[in-house]
This record gives structure tokens, C-alpha cells and sequence, in this order.
């Protein structure tokens, strides 16, 4: 198999069916992308609704009572969601990539269970209080729920984070024959749940879930207010996402800086690969990279690229000081991950990264000067950044697994000989049809879903939709016979 | 640290590998009982007409099928903190019976959610095949799995079709009698009758399942079946079975639910009689076998025991504050 090809695994001769190697890993980056816009919808989510909920239950002001219901609803359908697409996840585990499962199962199982008892069982049962318990608990209670829920969907990611952790930087654990297998035996558990990379990677995983849920509030409330003007409780919703904007947004790059820095350390391939760096030497910091020539779309090399370059930043930002630091090469290693794919993927979440600063500053001045619902510019420009900060949390774990190839586990076991040998290409292809066809659907009924939403509440707001039939607008396509 | 608070190379209790046989079929056991009766509810669901019938169903399940299903999760999550090796065969032995059954639970739980979402005939039509489909094929594929597993035999055989089939059943029994106990009385004795039958197919179709597979040896299983405990268990079923149907008919359907709830809990406990000393018999991998190091599973059970405890007591109080009647506005106050 040839290193930093895409399609490596397809062969030529029957490009119909795709390898069981090929199709499981498509297939499980393919359903967790899906499900991590589901799940990071509620980890960010899950602040606004208890705030919302508090107020709504102190105060009885309206505008608390309008935000609650309605993004209440959103979360309720992002919840199923992310539910029904988090159960396929950890049956992969057990049907595409048995080996992984049977290897590391001593260090994968016990957070994975825990993830269930202590954060999954939490959420699904406050929340079934919460969406339809108002009237059959007291008060306390009732904010209450809403907080338990916020809890698991952070405990959730606590858990299933430990397990990815221990991926990049696996510890505690030692390698035993057992029944004629190499198998990961447990020695020293507070080792192996609190891995380096822990710390840094809930950190920037739950801030970048507030990120992108502020902007999609920001964007929804911006959309609102843009119709209606003055409504009160979307600019106070405007308004507040504005604000965690503000305080979240540099947070994120203060701290993916050092954390790059974290990456050197501990996966030099990987971080030698989102900076296309190949010999060891001294590395330049490529602040902005621009393809000179198509070829550097697929494979960046300096030569390739036109940049904005710090010389020799790189060295000093990888060794924390040194301008003439030697940063280990991409040369150095047999097999590199995918270097175009982790190359690409960092300069997006870092370029909007830097956006979404520019956004909140921008918010930040007009809120300042009290003209946050005034700026048409600046309604339109968040409302078209709403999805962005779900691009940005994605492309960032692109970077993380695409980068870690070709290890599942960092310098442990390989992907491929983590993948299911019983498994064969058509059934492993068939699968990965399936997930396509019917995620597809998922998302595209999300999205309507949140349309609906956003017209009904219009329509509350006494807004005349152009269109007088909204309700027999086109059906999405429903990917179901079953 | 941790070296001083838990024993490296012994387990906590010496029977601990079969402690954790037993939690992670109690686990199993909680997801086929509560879980079923969403299943069945979902089937039910079919049988009415009036959109007032519907929503009154929809009411009873929206509040916690997302929390019995996690029970799905805990029994698998479980099984591989502590049998990994067995979690990983019997996947992928059963890869396209297992993604089946997620595009199943996904289905079913997407239907009821989006079919509020708007006013449309048409839109509520496709989410209610979703909710019924989902429903009926999610035990029939998971009894599938199951019948596999237990019996070593292929997808299509009788046994594990049997195994799909009484699941199906079962499923129907006590989303019945579940429906039965909150609704009033027209539709309860509608109930009955859909309770009723399927708990005659259940009970026959457990005692074909067990003969045939005592004719053919599947899996070696003959024996255990024979076994004394075992013959028990499914007199004891039968028993239940036959009973809960005298009670739905004298309109007691509390009661009637209690002994509806047995069925699949006996026959979780039919399975882990069966499997064991041996947790998957067609790799004859046994809970000595697959089981993980003294400390990853004294580390299991510590922390998570306690938190399985706190887990079944606000399951109680979820159950308590969605007890009684529903009509189609949900659980009134
Ligand atoms: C809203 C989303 C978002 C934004 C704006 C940023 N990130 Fe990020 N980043 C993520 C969302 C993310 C993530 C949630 O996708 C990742 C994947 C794994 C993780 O811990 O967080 C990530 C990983 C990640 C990694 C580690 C890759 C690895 O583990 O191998 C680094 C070095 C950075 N980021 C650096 C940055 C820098 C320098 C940013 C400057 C602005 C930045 N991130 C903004
Ligand atoms: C939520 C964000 C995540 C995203 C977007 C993501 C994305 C991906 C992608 C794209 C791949 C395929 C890489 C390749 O084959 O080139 C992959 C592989 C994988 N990831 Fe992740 N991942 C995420 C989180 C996790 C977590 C939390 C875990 C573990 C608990 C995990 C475990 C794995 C495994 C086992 C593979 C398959 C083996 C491999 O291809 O390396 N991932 N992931
Ligand atoms: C391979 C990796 C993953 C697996 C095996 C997995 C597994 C699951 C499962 C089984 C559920 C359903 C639980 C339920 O029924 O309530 C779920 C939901 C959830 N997952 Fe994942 N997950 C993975 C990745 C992630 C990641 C990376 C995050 C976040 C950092 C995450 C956060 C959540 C959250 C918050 C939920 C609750 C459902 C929701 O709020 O939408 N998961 N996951």
C-alpha cells in the first residue's frame, strides 16, 4: 500500500468494491463525523439550556420562556440523533475493527462502560423529565434536570475523550501474550485514563462545542432578528452567543497553540505532517499556504506552495524557545499518514479559527456601540458563519485520527491490523452504501427540522413568510423503507 | 497509588469473572425487558386508527425509551470492559445482523421524534412506518443475534429465526400489558386480545425453539436445556405466561403487567444458563477464558457498581414521575 495516496486501498481491478480495510475506515470517519456534530450540539448546548431554563423558572420573563421552548426542541431532535447515531459507533468497534477491541479492550472498555452508566443513562433520563416532566415535578427539580442533562453530555465527552486520549498517547498498560494473542494488559489505571493528551484534548473539544453552538444561536438569532427586528428575546440570544463568542474564540487559539506544541512532543509524525514538513531541519512557521499548482492540493511540499512564513517559527514554537531547533521530518518515517488531508484540514480550523476571532471582535464593537441588531452586514455575516464552526471542529479531528495514521494506536497497533479479518469487501462496502445513503438523510432532515423551527417561530412572531404554503414546501427525501 | 487500593493480581472476590457474567446478563436482561415493551408498543402502534389512539401510545413511550435503551449500551459497553474478546467475535461474527439492528433502533427512535415536528400527513405516514418497522425488525434481528450466539448456528436456521420470532413476542406481551395498565378501558381490552395471542405464540414458540434445538444438539445446548434449572425456568415462564393471561382478562392489568415483565427476564436468565461456563460457544471461549486482568476488573467493578446502583434508583424515579394513566396530551399533572 503506498503511503499519502487517498485511494490507496481501492484496487484498480474492481474499484466497485472497496477493501474491508478501506470501507471500515471510511465508514467509521464517515458515521462519527455525523455524530459528532450531534453530540458536541448538545455538550454546547447544554449551558444555554440550563440558563434559559433557570430564568424561565425564576423570572417569568417571556423572552426566557421563548428561548427555552425553542431551543429546547432543537436539542431534543439533536439528542436522538446523536443517540441513534452514537449506538453504531460502538457496535464498530466490535464489527469492523475486532482486533482494536480485543487488543485494547482492558484499557477501552472500563471508560466506555462508565460513559454509559454514569453519562448516557444521566442525560436520556433527565432529559425525558425535562422535555416532558414540567408539569409533574417541582420547580428545583425541573432546573434541576435540565442541569443533570448538561452533566452527562459532558461526562460523555469526558469518558469517550479518555478513550481517544489513550489512542494518541497510550500509557499504563503493558503487553501480554494471552491465549496466543498480543493483548494490552492494564498496570497502572490513573496512567491510562489521564493520558498527556487528556487534558488538552477536553479542553479544546468542549470549547470548540461552544464555539460552534454559539455560532449556530448567533446565526439563528441573527436570522430572527434580521426578520423581525425587534424581537427582544432573540437579540438577547444574539447578544449572549456574541458574548461566549468573545471569551471562547481566543481562548481556542491561545490554547491550539500550545497545544500544537503538545502534538511535537508527544506525535512528532503527526505534527511533522500538518505542516508538510519532510526533511529534518529547521522548520518555518507557514502562518497562510496557498497551492502554486494543483499537485500541491494532493501533496504539499514547500516548492509547491506559495506562503506567509515566520523562518524558522516553527522550530521555535516546537521546541518552546529554540529558533534552531531541529523538528523532526516527515523523511524520517516508512509510512506517513495522508500528509495533504492533515496539511489542508489544520490550515482550515486555523484560518477560521482566526475568523471567528475577527467575528466576535466585530460583535463586540457593535454590541459596545449598541448597534448589534442594526448591522445588516454583520446579521448576514453570522448568519452565513453559523455552520462554520461545526467545519472547524471538524476539520480539527481530521487533523487528530487522519494524522495518527497509519496507527490506531500511536506506535502499538496498526489500523489495518485492527480491522475485522472476517469481514469481506462486499459486506464492509455494503455497510458503508448504507451509512451513506441514510446519513445523508439524517442530516438533510436535521437541517429541515431546524428550518421548520425557525419558520414556526417567525410565524409566532407574527412574520408573513412570503410563501403562504410553508407547509407543503418539498419533502425531504426520506431514506427509509424499512 | 492505585497499586495500594486495589489488589494487581488478585480479584477482588474469587468469583468475580462470574459476577460480572451475571451483571452483564442482568444488563441484558434490563434492556430486553424495558426496551421490549417500547418494541411493543411500537407494534401496537400499528393496530390504531384515530390520530388520538396514536398520540395517546406515543405519550406513554416519548418519556423513557431513550433511557431503556441505554440498557443496549450498558449490556454491550459492559461486555467488552470485561469480556473483550467475546465482544469483539460476536460482533463481528454478526456484522450485518448488528448494523442491521442499529438502522432498526435508529428508525425507531427517529420516527416518533420527527413525526411532531410537522403537520403533514404525508411526513406523519413515513415517520410511523419508521416507528413500526423499526419496532418489529430491531427483536426480531436482535433475537437473531442471540439465537446465533446462544446456539452456534446460521442466520437462517430455525433456531435463531425462533429466537427472532419470540422476541417479536414477547415484545408485543408487555408492551400489551404495559399500554393495558395506562389506558382506558376500550382500548385495554383491546389490548388484551393482542396480549393474549402473542403470549400463546411466545410460549409455543419458546417450546418449539427449545425442542428443536434439543433434537439437533445446537451448540451443544441440549444438555443444559435438560438441566433442572433451565427446566424450570421455562415452567416457570409458562406459568407466567398463563397467568398474565387470566389476569388481563379479569381486567387486572397491573398485575398483568408484573407478570408480563417476567417472561423476558426469564428468558435473559434461559440464555446465561445456557451459555454458561462458556460465554461464546462457537469460539468455546468461557468466562475464565475472555475475562480481563484482576486489576482493569477490580478497577470496573469499583467504580462502577456504585454507579449502577445510583443508575437503577433514579430509574425508579423516572418511572415514578411518568407512572399512571396517559392519554394523548402526554402524563396529565
Ligand atoms: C471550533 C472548532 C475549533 C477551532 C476554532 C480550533 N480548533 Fe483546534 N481542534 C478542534 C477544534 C477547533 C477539534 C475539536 O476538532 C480538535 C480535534 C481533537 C481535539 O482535541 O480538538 C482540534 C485539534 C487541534 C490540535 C491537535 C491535533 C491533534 O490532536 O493531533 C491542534 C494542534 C489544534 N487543534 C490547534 C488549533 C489552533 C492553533 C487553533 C487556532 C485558532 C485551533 N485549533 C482552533
Ligand atoms: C469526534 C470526532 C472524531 C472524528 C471526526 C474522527 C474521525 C476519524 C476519521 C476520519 C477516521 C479515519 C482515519 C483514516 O482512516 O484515515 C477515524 C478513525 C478512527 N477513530 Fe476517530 N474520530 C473522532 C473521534 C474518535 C474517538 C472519540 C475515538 C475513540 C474512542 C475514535 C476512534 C477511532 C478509530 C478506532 C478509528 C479507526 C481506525 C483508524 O482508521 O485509525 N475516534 N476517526
Ligand atoms: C468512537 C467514538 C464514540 C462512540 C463509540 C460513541 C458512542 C455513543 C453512544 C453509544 C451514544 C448514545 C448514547 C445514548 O443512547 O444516549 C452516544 C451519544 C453521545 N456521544 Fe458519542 N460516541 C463516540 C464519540 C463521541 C465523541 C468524540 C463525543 C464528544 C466529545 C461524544 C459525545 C456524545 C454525547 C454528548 C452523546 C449524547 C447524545 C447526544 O447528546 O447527542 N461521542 N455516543
Amino acid at each position: 500500500m503506498l503511503p499519502s495516496t487517498l485511494f490507496s486501498g481501492i484496487d484498480p481491478g474492481w474499484v466497485a468494491l472497496l477493501s474491508p480495510e478501506l470501507a471500515s475506515r471510511a465508514q467509521f470517519g464517515w458515521t462519527i463525523s455525523v455524530h459528532i456534530i450531534f453530540a458536541s450540539l448538545s455538550i454546547g448546548l447544554a449551558p444555554f439550556i440550563i440558563y434559559f431554563t433557570w430564568k424561565d423558572v425564576r423570572t417569568d420573563d417571556e423572552r426566557f420562556a421563548r428561548l427555552r421552548s425553542f431551543w429546547v426542541k432543537v436539542f431534543a431532535v439533536g439528542f436522538v440523533m446523536g443517540t441513534v447515531t452514537g449506538i453504531p459507533m460502538s457496535f464498530q468497534f466490535g464489527t469492523n475493527f475486532p482486533q482494536f477491541s480485543a487488543v485494547a479492550g482492558e484499557l477501552i472498555g472500563g471508560p466506555l462502560a462508565f460513559e454509559a452508566k454514569m453519562a448516557f443513562f444521566l442525560e436520556a433520563v433527565f432529559l425525558g423529565v425535562l422535555l416532558y416532566g414540567r408539569e409533574r415535578v417541582r420547580d428545583g427539580t425541573y432546573v434541576l434536570s435540565s442541569v443533570l442533562v448538561g452533566v452527562g453530555a459532558w461526562l460523555s465527552g469526558f469518558w469517550i475523550l479518555i478513550v481517544n486520549a489513550w489512542m494518541q498517547t497510550p500509557r499504563g498498560y503493558e503487553m501480554v501474550s494471552r491465549n496466543g494473542m498480543e493483548v494490552a494488559r492494564l498496570t497502572d489505571p490513573s496512567a491510562a485514563f489521564l493520558t498527556p493528551r487528556m487534558p488538552w484534548m477536553y479542553v479544546h473539544m468542549i470549547n470548540a462545542s461552544l464555539i460552534a453552538v454559539a455560532l449556530l444561536v448567533a446565526g439563528v438569532s441573527a436570522y430572527i432578528v434580521w426578520k423581525t427586528r425587534e424581537s427582544a428575546a432573540w437579540n438577547t440570544a444574539l447578544k449572549l452567543a456574541v458574548v461566549i463568542l468573545l471569551v471562547t474564540a481566543p481562548v481556542q487559539a491561545v490554547h491550539g497553540d500550545a497545544y500544537a506544541r503538545h502534538v511535537e512532543d508527544t506525535q512528532p509524525q503527526k505534527f511533522a505532517a500538518m505542516e508538510a514538513h519532510y526533511e529534518t531541519d529547521e522548520a518555518d512557521l507557514h502562518l497562510l499556504a496557498f497551492p502554486s499548482e494543483v499537485d500541491a492540493l494532493t501533496d504539499p511540499r514547500a516548492e509547491n506552495l506559495v506562503t506567509v512564513s515566520l523562518p524558522r517559527v516553527g522550530s521555535f514554537l516546537a521546541s518552546g524557545g529554540d529558533f534552531d531547533a531541529e523538528v523532526t521530518g516527515l523523511n524520517e518515517y516508512e509510512e506517513n499518514p495522508p500528509v495533504a488531508l492533515v496539511f489542508w484540514s489544520f490550515r482550515a480550523m486555523v484560518g477560521l479559527g482566526f475568523l471567528f476571532i475577527a467575528l466576535a471582535l466585530w460583535g463586540g464593537y457593535l454590541t459596545y456601540g449598541g448597534r448589534l441588531s442594526d448591522s445588516d452586514r454583520y446579521l448576514k455575516a453570522m448568519v452565513a458563519a453559523s455552520p462554520l464552526g461545526y467545519a472547524a471542529l471538524l476539520t480539527g479531528w481530521y487533523v487528530t485520527e487522519i494524522g495518527r495514521q497509519p496507527w490506531v494506536i500511536q506506535g502499538e497497533l496498526r489500523t489495518g491490523e485492527a480491522v475485522s479479518s472476517t469481514l469481506t469487501g462486499a459486506e464492509a462496502t455494503l455497510t458503508l452504501a448504507a451509512f451513506v445513503v441514510v446519513y445523508v438523510g439524517l442530516v438533510t432532515t436535521a437541517l429541515y427540522v431546524l428550518k421548520w423551527l425557525i419558520q414556526d417561530e417567525l410565524r409566532a412572531l407574527g412574520v408573513n413568510e412570503p410563501s403562504g404554503d410553508r407547509w407543503r414546501g418539498p419533502l425531504p427525501e426520506v431514506s427509509d423503507d424499512d | 497509588m492505585t497499586e495500594s487500593l486495589l489488589p494487581v493480581d488478585a480479584y477482588l472476590v474469587a468469583s468475580l469473572p462470574e459476577i460480572w457474567f451475571a451483571a452483564v446478563m442482568f444488563a441484558l436482561g434490563m434492556y430486553v425487558v424495558l426496551d421490549g415493551f417500547d418494541f411493543g408498543i411500537g407494534m401496537l402502534y400499528a393496530t390504531r386508527t384515530t390520530e388520538h389512539e396514536r398520540e395517546t401510545f406515543l405519550a406513554a413511550f416519548g418519556p423513557v425509551w431513550d433511557a431503556n435503551e441505554v440498557w443496549l449500551i450498558a449490556f454491550a459497553t459492559m461486555l467488552l470492559a470485561a469480556f473483550p474478546r467475546v465482544y469483539s467475535a460476536l460482533l463481528a461474527d454478526h456484522n450485518l445482523l448488528a448494523i442491521g439492528l442499529v438502522f432498526a433502533l435508529l428508525f425507531r427512535g427517529l420516527g416518533p421524534e420527527l413525526r411532531e415536528q410537522r403537520d403533514d400527513e404525508r411526513w406523519e405516514r413515513y415517520c410511523d412506518y419508521a416507528f413500526v418497522g423499526g419496532s418489529a425488525t430491531a427483536p426480531l434481528l436482535f433475537g437473531m443475534l442471540a439465537g446465533r450466539w446462544a446456539f452456534d448456528v446460521a442466520t437462517l436456521s430455525l433456531p435463531a429465526l425462533l429466537t427472532g420470532v419470540d422476541l417479536v413476542a414477547v415484545s408485543i406481551v408487555t408492551g400489551a400489558a404495559f399500554l393495558a395498565a395506562k389506558s382506558d378501558p376500550d382500548v385495554a381490552s383491546e389490548l388484551r386480545g393482542y396480549g393474549t395471542a402473542a403470549t400463546l405464540a411466545y410460549l409455543g414458540g419458546t417450546v418449539a425453539l427449545l425442542a428443536s434445538v434439543v433434537a439437533t444438539d445446537a451448540g451443544g445446548a441440549a444438555e443444559a436445556i435438560r438441566s433442572p434449572l433451565a427446566v424450570a425456568v421455562v415452567a416457570l415462564s409458562i406459568a407466567a405466561g398463563l397467568a398474565g393471561t387470566v389476569l388481563a382478562r379479569r381486567g387486572a392489568y397491573r398485575a398483568w403487567l408484573a407478570s408480563a415483565l417476567t417472561l423476558p427476564a426469564l428468558l435473559s436468565v434461559l440464555l446465561a444458563l445456557l451459555l454458561y461456563p462458556t460465554l461464546y460457544p462457537s469460539t468455546g471461549l468461557s468466562v475464565r477464558g475472555a475475562v480481563v486482568s484482576p486489576l482493569a476488573l477490580n478497577l470496573v467493578t469499583v467504580l462502577g457498581f456504585p454507579v449502577l446502583l445510583l443508575v437503577l434508583w433514579y430509574f425508579k424515579f423516572l418511572y415514578g414521575v411518568f407512572s399512571g394513566p396517559v392519554d394523548a396530551e402526554g402524563y396529565g399533572s
